[in-house]
Order: C-alpha cells, then sequence, then structure tokens
C-alpha cells in the first residue's frame, strides 16, 4: 500500500455523479455543421493551411502551430471547408474568436494513417513530435500543449509521473467512464509517457468513489511497474498541486510548476489521446464528454467529435432546452455559464451540466463578510480568503499580490461554503486580471519609453554628426582660401604672371585631390534613413 | 574650579571631534554615494504611460515628469486619465485632482492605420512619430507597426493627404478579463429589482 499525505482544507460538496455513470460511452454522431476554433488552449493560436471550399479528409491538418506554444487542429471528419469565420467560442466572456467551419460529408472517411506502434526504437524527439502533431493539448485543466510539458526541462529531471485521475469535481464522469471502458488505451498512453521521461515512480491517482474504474485500472496495471494509489474523496484533490500533495507529500512552490519538484501530472483524456496518436496514428480529433443536469434525458458520457456545437448535444441527449435554468461547461465549481448554446466543444470541454433552476439557482444577493473564516478552514492553498476579499475590493491589488492572490487555484471552495453567499472567485479572477493587465501596460509603456529614449540619442547623435561635418566643410573651405591668397601672394612677389589656364588647371587638381582624400577616408554611415 | 574647566573643555573637544568625523562622513557621502538625478522624476516618470503625445503641453513624458516633480499640477494626461492621476496622488501624497479639460478627455486607447493606397511617401509622419512606430521610406508606401503605435495622435496632423486614421483597437478575447462582481442588491430588494 502506497503511503498517502493529505492537503489542507478541502470540501464535501454532493457528487451528483451517478447520473451520468448509468450508461456506457457513445458516439455522440456527426453534426451538420463544426466549429473549430484556432485557439482551444493557452498559448498561441494555430494558422489555418486550409482554404474555405477546399475538400478535406477525416485527419487532415487544417491549421498548424505558429509558434512553439501551440499545437495544429485536425478535421475531426471528412467534408467541406465552409469558410474561416468569428465565432462564438467556449469562453467565459463569451466573445467570438477565429474558428474554421467544416461542413461534413457523412462519408468520415479518414486520410492514410501512419501508426508508430514500434515507438520504443525511435528518437524520442520523434516520438514528441508525432505527439505535437497530432494536435494534443492537456484535456484537464488549461490545455498546456503536452509536448511542451513532456520535453525534460532543461536540468530538471521528472522522478514522478503522476495520472491524475482524480475527477473530484461533482457531475463530472468522463475520466471515470474512460478508465472504466479504455482502461487498456489509457496505460498505453501512459506508458509512452513514461518512456519519454523515463521517471523512477509512476503513480495513478483516483478518488475511492469510483470503484469500477479502479477495480479496470487495477487489472490494465497488471505486469506493469506503475502503482494505483486510491485516494479518499475529497474535493479539489484532482487540483495538480493537491493531487501532488496528496501522493508525494511535497509541496509545490508558490509560483513555480511541479517539475521544480521533479513531478509531473498528465490527464486521462491526454494519455488516451497519445496513445491513440502512437499506436494508431490518429490526431486529436474526438473526446469524452459529459452531457448531465436535471433536464437530460439520457445523461450520459459521449464520443464527440471537436467542434461539435453544444446545441447538437444537448439535443443529442435528450434536453428540453426551455426547462433549463443554466447551461455550464465544466463542473459546477470551476466551469462557467455559457452565453449561447452555439459555441462548440473543444479540447478542454469536459462536461455540459443543463441544470433546472431548482439543480443550480441564481446565486442568492452578497452580504456582507461576517469574518467566520469558514473560507480560510476550506482553502486548500491555505491563502487568506477574506483578507483577498477586501483587499480586491479596495483595488489594493498590490497587497493581493502580496497575500500569494496568484497561488489561488480558483477551486471554489471559499465561495461554497461562504455563509453570505460571496462570490470570492469572481473577486480573485477580477483581481488576478487586473494585475495581469496593469503589468501588460506597464510592459507597453515602458517599451514605449525606451524606443521613445532611443529616438532622442538618435536625434541628438544626427545632430551632433550634422554640426561635425559643417565644421569640417568650413575648415576645408578656409584652407583652400588660405593656400589660394599664398599663392596669389607668391606669384605677386615673384613677379612672374601666370597665365589664367595654369591657374584654373591647379585648382581642378586641387578638387581632384580633395575629393579623393575624402573617397579614402571612412564615411560614418548615416543613421535616419530607414527608421526602423 | 580648573576641574570643571577641564570637563567643560573635554565635552567641547569631544563636541568638536563628533562633529568632524560625522561631517566627514557625511561628506564622503556625498561625493560617493551621489544619486545622478531626481529619483523622484523617474517614480513620475514611470507612472506616466508613455505615449510622449505632449498633449500635457510639454515635449513628452519626462518633461511633463520633472515639472510635477517641481510641483506642477498633476492632472494634464488625458492618456493616463484618472488612472495616473491617483497614482501620482498616491505617490506625492497630495489630493487627486479631476483631469484638466484644457488638454483633452481620457479616451478608449487607439492606434494609428495608414491608408495604404493613398499615402504618398512623404515620410512627414515618420519625423513625427515619437516612439519610431512607422515604416517606411522616401517616395515609398509606410505603415504603422501597430504593437508600437502609442495611440499619440501626432502623426496625423503633419500628413499632407490625411491618409492617416486613428482606430479604436477592436476588443481582444485575449486581452479580456473578469470583472468586479457587480455591487449586490441586499436579500429585502431582491424580488422588486427582478421584476
Amino acid at each position: 500500500m502506497t503511503q498517502i499525505w493529505d492537503f489542507p482544507g478541502g470540501i464535501y460538496p454532493p457528487e451528483n455523479k451517478l447520473l451520468s455513470t448509468a450508461c456506457p460511452i457513445r458516439n455522440a454522431g456527426i453534426p451538420e455543421l463544426l466549429i473549430l476554433p484556432l485557439q482551444q488552449h493557452i498559448g498561441a493560436p494555430a494558422e489555418t493551411i486550409v482554404a474555405a471550399g477546399d475538400r478535406v479528409l477525416k485527419g487532415q491538418k487544417l491549421a498548424d502551430a505558429a509558434s512553439g506554444k501551440g499545437v495544429p487542429v485536425h478535421a475531426p471528419t471528412s467534408g467541406i471547408i465552409d469558410g474561416i469565420v468569428q465565432l462564438p467560442v467556449p469562453h467565459p466572456s463569451g466573445m467570438s474568436d477565429w474558428c474554421i467551419v467544416l461542413k461534413p460529408d457523412f462519408h468520415d472517411e479518414w486520410m492514410p494513417l501512419q501508426p508508430a506502434s514500434n515507438y520504443r526504437e525511435l528518437e524520442p524527439e520523434l516520438v514528441l513530435e508525432l505527439i505535437h502533431e497530432a494536435g494534443i493539448s492537456g484535456m484537464g485543466g488549461a490545455g498546456f500543449p503536452t509536448t511542451i510539458k513532456l520535453k525534460q526541462p532543461d536540468g530538471r529531471s521528472i522522478h514522478t509521473l503522476i495520472l491524475n485521475g482524480a475527477e473530484c469535481e461533482p457531475y463530472i464522469t468522463a475520466d471515470d467512464m474512460t478508465m472504466r471502458e479504455r482502461a487498456d488505451s489509457v496505460i498505453a498512453g501512459l506508458q509512452v509517457m513514461t518512456w519519454l521521461l523515463r521517471p523512477e515512480r509512476c503513480l495513478i491517482g483516483i478518488e475511492d468513489n469510483k470503484p469500477e474504474a479502479i477495480a479496470a485500472m487495477r487489472a490494465a496495471i497488471t505486469n506493469t511497474q506503475i502503482e494505483l494509489v486510491v485516494m479518499p474523496t475529497k474535493y479539489p484533490s484532482g487540483g495538480e498541486k493537491q493531487i501532488i500533495q496528496i501522493l508525494t507529500g511535497k509541496e509545490v512552490p508558490s509560483g513555480g510548476i511541479p517539475a521544480d519538484i521533479g513531478v509531473m501530472c498528465q490527464n486521462i483524456g491526454t494519455a488516451v489521446a497519445v496513445s491513440q496518436a502512437i499506436f494508431e496514428g490518429k490526431p486529436l480529433i474526438s473526446r469524452v464528454i459529459t452531457i448531465t443536469g436535471d433536464t437530460v434525458q439520457e445523461p450520459g458520457n459521449f464520443d464527440t467529435l471537436l467542434g461539435t456545437p453544444v446545441e447538437y448535444m444537448l439535443n443529442r441527449a435528450g434536453v428540453s432546452m426551455n426547462e433549463v435554468h443554466r447551461l455550464v461547461l465544466g463542473g459546477p465549481m470551476m466551469g462557467y455559464t455559457l452565453h449561447t448554446a452555439k459555441v462548440p466543444l473543444i479540447k478542454t470541454s469536459n462536461c455540459i451540466i443543463a441544470a433546472s433552476s431548482r439543480e443550480l439557482p441564481d446565486p442568492p444577493p452578497e452580504q456582507p463578510c461576517i469574518r467566520c473564516s469558514l473560507c480560510a478552514d476550506v482553502c486548500p492553498m491555505e491563502l487568506l480568503p477574506q483578507q483577498l476579499l477586501w483587499h480586491a475590493k479596495a483595488s489594493e491589488f498590490e497587497k493581493a499580490e502580496h497575500l500569494n492572490l496568484f497561488d489561488c487555484i480558483e477551486c471554489g471552495a471559499c465561495s461554497y461554503v461562504c455563509p453570505s453567499s460571496i462570490p470570492l472567485v469572481q473577486y480573485y479572477r477580477y483581481a488576478k486580471d487586473e494585475i495581469r493587465s496593469r503589468k501588460a501596460e506597464q510592459r507597453k509603456a515602458d517599451r514605449a519609453r525606451e524606443r521613445f529614449e532611443a529616438r532622442q540619442n538618435r536625434l541628438l547623435r544626427e545632430q551632433e554628426e550634422k554640426e561635425l561635418r559643417r565644421k569640417e566643410r568650413a575648415q576645408a573651405a578656409a584652407e583652400v582660401q588660405a593656400k589660394k591668397e599664398a599663392d596669389a601672394q607668391s606669384a605677386g612677389t615673384e613677379g612672374h604672371p601666370i597665365d589664367e589656364r595654369a591657374a584654373k588647371a591647379a585648382l581642378v587638381a586641387q578638387a581632384l585631390a580633395r575629393k579623393k582624400a575624402k573617397a579614402n577616408k571612412v564615411v560614418p554611415p548615416a543613421h535616419g534613413t530607414d527608421n526602423t | 574650579m580648573s576641574i570643571m574647566w577641564t570637563s567643560i573643555l573635554i565635552a567641547i573637544l569631544a563636541l568638536l571631534g563628533l562633529a568632524l568625523v560625522f561631517g566627514a562622513v557625511l561628506g564622503f557621502a556625498a561625493v560617493h554615494f551621489k544619486v545622478e538625478g531626481n529619483p523622484l522624476v523617474d517614480q513620475i516618470d514611470s507612472l506616466l504611460p508613455q505615449t510622449q503625445c505632449g498633449q500635457c503641453g510639454f515635449p513628452g513624458c519626462r518633461p511633463y515628469a520633472e515639472s510635477i516633480a517641481n510641483g506642477g499640477p498633476i492632472n494634464k494626461c488625458p492618456p493616463g486619465g484618472e488612472s495616473t492621476i491617483k497614482a501620482l496622488a498616491a505617490l506625492l501624497d497630495i489630493e487627486p485632482q479631476p483631469l484638466d479639460a484644457e488638454h483633452g478627455v481620457e479616451q478608449a486607447r487607439r492606434v494609428a492605420v495608414i491608408r495604404e493606397d493613398e499615402c504618398i511617401g512623404c515620410t512627414k509622419c515618420i519625423q513625427a512619430c515619437p516612439v519610431d512606430a512607422i515604416l517606411g521610406s522616401a517616395k515609398h508606401m509606410h505603415t504603422v507597426i501597430g504593437t508600437e503605435c502609442t495611440g499619440c495622435d501626432l502623426c496625423v496632423e503633419p500628413c499632407p493627404v490625411d491618409c492617416i486614421d486613428m482606430v479604436l483597437l477592436e476588443p481582444d478575447i485575449r486581452d479580456w478579463g473578469w470583472s468586479a462582481p457587480k455591487p449586490g442588491i441586499i436579500a429585502s430588494d431582491r424580488k422588486g429589482a427582478d421584476t
């Protein structure tokens, strides 16, 4: 039995997971239209390499990573590119972003696939490249590109690889069902990652409320060195920092990443995607999504093509739209309310909750903080939620930052227990974004100042150079004048009248000599003509 | 009697000695730890938005910072707006004043965009740009480097063919941030507000 630790705080919200585990993962099918946002994760958006009207095959690359921090986007099925337009994307702002719209032809015709089952004989760089080309980014949280994460961070080796099967948030069962039904695929993907990272230990953490998943995974890891650890159910044990603390007893330093203490976490869905990319050659074009909530007639998990509109999925699961009070993407703790059901599902979407007004009622009005300190008791990061709220409300962002605001994982435990119904997490998100935008503005101002000063210096230098050249010219002219006078004088005293032609020839000779001297002298390159 | 005089003398000498020692230390410090420039000006300058637009009546942000350091008004910077005035007031420990409308009004951030078909390549805007954010050469089309433009307006005036537009920045999903929760109604007001 592997030793486990505990993390501070935490809550025990109603799980509501049984709703969606009754039936196995179903195939969602192909919708009329697929909407593929160019940015489905943190990092940089991808750049399209197809044009409207092109016919594409299933699995064909539609957009390529523009910079190091992006991943490609692939066609989830065969069809015609309808256009590249701005459409609402799943984002708390409800704003639009660039999307590729694909009209499926329902032939579902694959492009030729190139599996690499013999990956152990390949160079690790090549395997990483395959994972990158498959468009895999983390499928749990913010969606960090998996290749960047798997590349050995310079000088730091990973001694513990953790597969996060906690799935601690209520309602969501996508990872649970994946582990139950696709345990072999999960383990195969995990083994690719262990081969790349070569950690000393490889752990799978699963909460004890998923006995079927535990049994399936236990069967899948026989004859491997992977350890399965059953952890007590407590929210947010699936938070990256929390699961590391539970399984290793170590804390990720403030502002650091798990690699700083030699640990890495990967998601269940990511492991499946890696296994599909390596053993089947298939890029990431679908994922398991939980559709659940009181208003859903057939709640459950669906194998969904990326880009499928939420609307289609709601129809598929039999949601009576007029009963839906709130549509939440993600879990009830960390998800956000969708403004429209037209947004597509993306690589990081794991759950849709179509809730009735009884299930997820409007938040009651915020009341004053009574300093009960319940929030501080449940904070898994041991922060001071009341103090952070105070500073965020007073726009004293520096003080909030000083109290480690940026260590907040926005798990929502504080808001959950608050008897005054204060939307604490929203205050922290607001304060964080405000600090970020101020810093960005400061950087921009500093840059403008630098450029301004560089320009001032350049103008000054040009002025000085001009002055110098003017002085040189004046001096040369004076010298010529003096020489002329001396010549004239000597000619006069010697009494030999020089004929005009000879005098002119002498002048021309002088001018030529001057020009030659000037050409030999290295002229400093003139600045200012180019304004780069 | 002489003991008293001696002790007075000792006291005077001791004080004199101390005065000399500390004087020497202070003199040394004044020479060796001299701060170049006025640190207050630097602090003020770092709070200004660095658009270098000259709307305050000074040729650039730093001269304005110098004037503030010399006790000038702090409400002459429209690009910085209220937040800059507040930050300056906090730094200088004085009362914030409303923005002086004489110098312009606070407006959303904009960038200059050249209508490239109409540009005649006169380089006048290049010379006007305080942050070298316009690219081009004589008789060739010019263009604005959008990420470097501070939106100062200074290039608009010199353009002989009026081909420069100041364009409002489109809100981008990547710059979006959460807003503060709206100050709530109290519980007993709830029914009334909903209807």
